[in-house]
């Protein structure tokens, strides 16, 4: 009984969040978020400050778009915890130190010399 | 204890429930998992990339050896296939096996485009002399690149087993999981390659 519970709930879930609008509205966005930079970048409409933060803003965004609309990061059953967001915000805090502290330690790598 | 739990019966049974959970339901969180660590992987070859990047040790930078029409071309490749896993899902979850397995294949033959056009460029890369050992920045290049690359491979291989499963045993809650999983790793290798081509292409060729 509990378990045939759970299946009909798991199924349910299914239904609300794997629509073939959603998909279609992810599919677009992205195409959308990739043409961008590459519009940006193959034209050299802008200058180079501007045309990294573009880059980036749009690759970030398009991480949201498959996050949401491909990936399902929301998804849940019940009142469980979101164990998968909490561990995705773990992994992304440690790329950010990882990157980021690269990239300023070797940018002042030289000065010891 | 008994007595007393049946008070609250309702609720502590379904909290009961989703404390053990159903085996699929755990299979999908480990594999969210696995793929943090996949993050964590890529995070430190990006930060190498991105370190390395100017050392191109007097040879050609991004900008001299990158053929974006090809690199667009694996973009779009495999932004559509990652909506095909989506829809083969779908088709999964409406318990059609025909149409699962239609989908599963085009996106397996958009995956093998992808991995055939990245093998193109890498082949004429090295055979100009950029190969990996040239200089620290193809080192960087080709190491990141090619986990991504490695990556869709184990994907295209694991997909084809899935396929043959799903031909002979149907949609069954064994192969619905597998299927979930599968769809999971697809997407997130389209999301690695969008910072792929963010911060590899189109930074190297602006």
């Amino acid at each position: 009984m509990a378990q045939h519970s759970t299946d009909s709930h798991a199924h349910g879930e299914d239904h609300a969040h794997g629509s073939l609008k959603s998909y279609i509205i992810g599919f677009i966005l992205s195409i959308i978020l990739t043409i961008i930079p590459l519009v940006v970048v193959m034209n050299h409409m802008f200058q180079a400050t501007a045309t990294i933060l573009i880059i980036m803003i749009t690759a970030v965004l398009q991480f949201v778009v498959q996050l949401f609309f491909f990936m399902h990061v929301r998804d849940r059953t019940g009142n469980q915890p979101r164990w998968n967001v909490m561990a995705l915000i773990f992994g992304l805090a440690i790329v950010l130190v990882v990157v980021s502290g690269s990239v300023w330690i070797m940018a002042y790598n030289g000065v010891g010399y | 204890m008994a007595q007393a739990v049946s008070q609250h019966g309702h609720d502590h049974d379904h909290s009961h429930d989703h404390g053990h959970h159903d085996p699929q339901e755990m299979k999908l969180l480990g594999f969210w998992i696995f793929l943090i660590t996949d993050v964590i992987l890529f995070g430190t070859l990006f930060a190498t990339y991105v370190v390395l990047h100017k050392n191109t040790a007097g040879g050609p930078g991004g900008a001299e050896i990158f053929e974006m029409p090809g690199v667009i071309a694996e973009t779009f490749i495999l932004l559509t296939s990652s909506f095909t896993s989506g829809l083969a899902v779908l088709a999964m979850n409406r318990g059609n096996v025909k149409q699962l397995i239609s989908w599963l294949i085009v996106t397996f033959v958009l995956g093998a485009a992808f991995i055939g056009l990245e093998v193109t460029e890498f082949v004429k890369l090295i055979g100009e002399g950029h190969g990996i050992s040239a200089s620290a920045f193809l080192s960087a290049f080709f190491t990141l690149v090619g986990t991504h690359g490695l990556h869709v491979s184990v994907g295209l291989v694991w997909m084809l087993l899935l396929i043959i499963q799903l031909s002979r045993r149907g949609i069954t809650d064994v192969t619905r999981g597998k299927i979930n999983v599968i769809s999971l790793y697809w997407h997130f290798l389209d999301a690695v390659w969008i910072f792929l081509l963010s911060v590899v292409y189109l930074l190297g060729v602006m």
